[in-house]
């Protein structure tokens, strides 16, 4: 089965992909199950980004309705009343994503995502969240780290003109090409609970503050109640309060936080920029690949992006300080004009 | 508090974008997502470029296209599948139907035009998992041409004709020598004979052996071509013991030693295969190869190598003489891979399966989808600081396969215009010619168009008009300029000698620069084979390491109308670097194809972007006018 070759017509589709990532990567990919949930408009362009790569199947999980909102950054859907009225988002995306590429099995899934249990998850090889609750991510992560085969865990959203990616790959080995050798690695993840829990204080100098923001909101939202991204500048003084707190528990001073970025973060809202999506999906997308594939080192474990400042960073947020990553090849000449 | 500020910035965005206009050249891998993302960002007038149609490679990242699509216009099927979603944007396709062969030439000339109009570019690139986004204001950053760009690698002739010691040194052997000679102009030069120093191998005598005789069967011309080639060359080589001092000793490889005794009776395996089906026009085929990816053994080459060449003279028979390679053409491929595999044999080079040498032979570009939806991300994010002019937070943005300082996307400032450059500042250039024997002909065609990029030029010599193409000149200017283009420098009737200072000009780029002329007697053949030296010239952009591809995308801002276009083109057609398929050109000049596929740094391109043609030429009738 695992000498299974590519067939001819996949072979013509997947040509240019091929000679990026080879057809041992292609042949994986072709055999691997991703669930994505929580469907807004960065889980759309990362959906079309791992059908067109070819994956095994992907299961689309999102019981809402249409509305006009969540319509704002997905082209899958056209944006007619009598198209979407009475379907859930997932039924309609998957119609459309199906058509991208005939060949990947496009499904839905219905139901609570937390009613889902540890075997549900162990259908798939990546597990996907977006736009829910932090003790929802906290549980699916678990759930999917119980299981004896490894499922690739990530959540990942965007607000305003920020996104971010959170990696879980466990124990995870991938190789490495070297000059003309090839070199296995090992990385060790945390999970999402234990990579938050860690104290403030001893995270590395120079961690970004978007990082610090999004913490922030993410537990206001989970101490409120609100729908992740249901929340405004009216909360603003509201989240200062909460800003403080955490601040004194984590031993830090709050300027760390700085007002203007939470500002722009809570008025924001829910509402995402596209091509933030597009960044953060087509990142997401790439990092799902790598994961399958065994191929290329994967990012650890997290990803933030700013459109103010333009950076896409890696935050490696685990208690032992992982050494420093090497300056890979692609390093970039004109390095001195770095912003 | 203060906290409307983002609410406000983000209205002026929205308000900017709204009264904007944006031309994207370009309607590949990188516009799909653009055109997209553009849309998806509101966007209302988007204005799109692209002659090429769609090829299934194409669909596993060109999203907006689908199978029943291949063919069809890129301009038009974009259009149409994003209007899907954003009903009540205006978008205006172009399927411009003249493709112009050199895509560096059509990236120089979107630059020009830019400049020219006073409209912002942004462009991009990608390949693999690099990509890049820049963004060029008029006087503001630097233009597409200001940056000298690393020359395209080259290959020593004899290092393809007689030492290659990498597998792509025996590909471009296989493609620009011996399938030239075989199946393309014969008139051609072509240094495919090896060259022995005592010159015993009369060029004459080698050359009728690639004539098939009269009465020659197809097979024994082939089997004598290989023999020639594989076989009787390699021993010429190898009697230049000098050759081989340092290096190892190739070996002689004659049909009789691949097949031995069972070649009869697989020739009529071959014959009955390939006469029971219809006309087969893979080799691969006919044999029952079928996997593009494996290793095929040194006899698998040879028969492949011998059916193709049966097939071309047998089926393909008109076309010979006119063809040239084309990586599409999958029994060119096919000959080309084996006979590159035969010659690394014999030089004891590792061979490769079709898929590689496909690569090789053709600059494929590595492409994938996720670069791109990121690169488009970042277009459009410029777009809107371009269309606000918050010149202060232009950015030319890095995408990275490997992070640095711990980022993947990576902002640096952008570069301020090259104080030098010929196209966007009025720096003179120096050309180095003898005068006394060098033809205008010769400057036009090796500098104003080769070098220059100009498609249209006029020279000057003070207020007199040397030469100058159009369509509404007069019949005895036309009959004048051709005159002038078949005279010596110092003859013309204004002499151009040491001293002259020459004005070139080409207004439909509205492009105008100087050149002084340098009289010099001597030129190396060799080393400079124009017979002339242009400096303060810089290459055409050439992809360059870590995948600083120029690419794509325009924006563009004029003061009274907020026209912005965007410009881009895919990753095939972003690439920077010239491409050689097709044109026959002398080894000399034949641009490196190798793909280090694991680092995927080298770039190229095969796209070619499609010029606004008639807005162009509307363009240049408006200034001749005034």
């Amino acid at each position: 089965m695992d000498d299974e070759e590519l067939t001819e017509q996949e072979t013509a589709l997947y040509d240019r992909q091929i000679r990026v990532w080879g057809v041992d990567a292609q042949r994986r990919l072709s055999k691997s199950h991703v669930l994505v949930s929580g469907i807004k408009g960065t889980i759309v362009e990362f959906c079309k980004n791992i059908v067109l790569a070819g994956v095994g199947s992907l299961t689309v999980h999102d019981d809402r309705m249409v509305t006009e909102e969540l319509l704002s950054a997905n082209f899958l859907i056209p944006p007619v009343e009598n198209v979407y009225s009475g379907k859930s988002i997932a039924d309609l995306c998957c119609d459309s994503l199906k058509d991208f590429n005939p060949m990947v099995r496009v499904s839905v899934q219905k139901g609570d995502l937390l009613s889902f249990d540890v075997d549900f998850f162990g259908k798939f090889d990546v597990v996907v969240v977006s736009s829910c609750s932090l003790s929802t991510k906290i549980s699916v992560n678990e759930k999917c780290r119980r299981l004896s085969k490894q499922v690739a865990f990530y959540t990942v959203d965007c607000r305003g003109s920020c996104g971010e990616i959170f990696v879980d790959l466990q124990n995870y080995t991938y190789s490495k090409g070297k000059a003309d050798e090839t070199v296995e690695c090992l990385l060790e993840y945390l999970s999402f609970e234990e990579a938050i829990s860690i104290p403030w204080r001893s995270l590395p100098r120079g961690l970004s503050k978007l990082y610090l923001v999004l913490r922030v909101i993410e537990q206001f939202e989970e101490i409120q109640g609100r729908t992740p991204g249901e929340i405004s500048t009216a909360d603003f003084l509201n989240v200062q309060k909460l800003r403080k707190e955490l601040c004194q528990i984590h031993s830090l001073n709050e300027s760390e936080i700085p007002d203007s970025l939470l500002q722009r973060l809570l008025a924001g809202g829910a509402r995402e920029s596209s091509p933030v999506c597009a960044i953060i999906g087509g990142i997401l997308g790439q990092e799902v690949i790598k994961a399958i594939s065994g191929k290329g080192e994967p990012l650890k474990n997290f990803f933030l992006f700013d459109a103010m400042d333009g950076k896409g960073i890696i935050q490696d947020i685990s208690q032992v300080q992982a050494p420093e990553t090497e300056f890979g090849m692609g390093s970039v000449e004109r390095v001195e004009n770095i912003v | 508090m203060h906290f409307s500020f983002s609410v406000m910035a983000s209205e002026q965005q929205l308000s900017a974008i709204k009264g904007s206009k944006v031309l994207m050249v370009g309607a590949g891998g990188i516009g799909c997502e653009l055109l997209k993302t553009l849309a998806l960002s509101g966007f209302p007038d988007i204005h799109i470029i692209d002659m090429d149609t769609i090829e299934v490679s194409n669909l596993n990242r060109q999203f907006l296209f689908r199978q029943s699509h291949v063919g069809q216009s890129k301009a038009k099927v974009a259009r149409d599948a994003v209007l899907k979603f954003r009903p009540d944007i205006n978008i205006t396709p172009y399927h411009a139907n003249v493709k112009d062969p050199d895509f560096n030439t059509a990236r120089r000339h979107v630059n020009r035009l830019c400049l020219a109009a006073g409209v912002p570019l942004v462009e991009s690139g990608t390949t693999g998992f690099l990509g890049q986004v820049t963004v060029h204001v008029k006087g503001r950053t630097e233009c597409y041409e200001c940056q000298p760009k690393p020359a395209p690698k080259t290959y020593p002739v004899c290092t393809i004709t007689s030492t290659p010691s990498k597998f792509v040194h025996c590909v471009v052997w296989a493609k620009d020598l011996l399938f030239a000679k075989l199946f393309g102009d014969r008139n051609q030069e072509n240094d495919l004979n090896v060259h022995s120093k005592d010159g015993s191998s009369s060029s004459k005598q080698a050359e009728d052996v690639f004539e098939r005789q009269k009465e020659e069967n197809i097979e024994q011309y082939g089997k004598r071509i290989y023999d020639h080639v594989f076989g009787y060359n390699i021993e010429l080589a190898l009697s230049n013991e000098e050759t081989w001092r340092n290096r190892n000793k190739p070996r002689p490889i004659y049909v009789k030693d691949v097949f031995s005794s069972e070649l009869a009776s697989q020739n009529g395996n071959l014959d009955k295969s390939s006469n029971g089906d219809p006309p087969s026009l893979s080799a691969m085929a006919s044999l029952g190869l079928k996997n593009p990816q494996d290793l095929w053994t040194l006899k698998e080459n040879s028969k492949v190598f011998l059916e193709a060449l049966k097939l071309f003279f047998s089926k393909r028979e008109k076309e010979i003489g006119n063809l040239s390679f084309d990586k599409d053409d999958q029994l060119a491929v096919e000959f080309v891979t084996a006979a590159a595999n035969i010659r690394a044999s014999s030089f004891g080079i590792p061979l490769h399966s079709l898929f590689e040498a496909k690569g090789i032979a053709g600059n494929i570009v590595h492409a994938v989808a996720t670069t791109n939806a990121v690169i488009a991300g970042l277009i459009v994010i410029e777009a809107i600081k371009v269309l606000q002019h918050d010149i202060k937070n232009y950015r030319m943005t890095y995408c990275l396969e490997h992070p640095s300082r711990k980022m993947l996307l990576m902002p640096v400032e952008p570069f301020e215009p090259n104080k030098s450059c010929y196209v966007c500042s009025e720096t003179p250039l120096d050309l180095e010619i003898n005068t006394h024997c060098s033809k205008l002909r010769d400057v036009v065609d090796k500098i104003v168009k080769a070098k220059l990029g100009m498609n249209f030029p006029l020279i000057m010599h003070g207020s007199a008009l040397l030469y100058e193409v159009g369509d509404d000149l007069e019949e005895d200017e036309v009959a004048n300029y051709a005159a002038n283009l078949e005279k010596v420098l110092s003859e013309l009737p204004s002499p151009v000698t040491g001293g002259t200072i020459l004005t070139v000009e080409d207004l439909q780029q509205e492009l105008k620069c100087s050149i002084n002329i340098k009289h010099r007697e001597e030129f190396d053949e060799e080393k400079e084979p124009d017979g002339m030296i242009l400096s303060g010239w810089t290459q055409p952009r050439a992809a360059e390491k870590n995948g600083k591809t120029a690419v794509d995308s325009e924006v563009s801002t004029s003061s009274a109308s907020e026209a912005v276009p965007l410009e881009t083109e895919d990753d095939d057609d972003l690439q920077i670097i010239p491409t050689i398929t097709g044109k026959k050109r002398k080894l000399s000049d034949i641009s490196n194809e190798t793909k280090n596929k694991r680092k995927a740094e080298e770039l190229d391109s095969k796209n070619d972007v499609v010029m606004l043609d008639d807005e162009n030429s509307d363009m240049s009738k408006k200034k001749r006018e005034q």
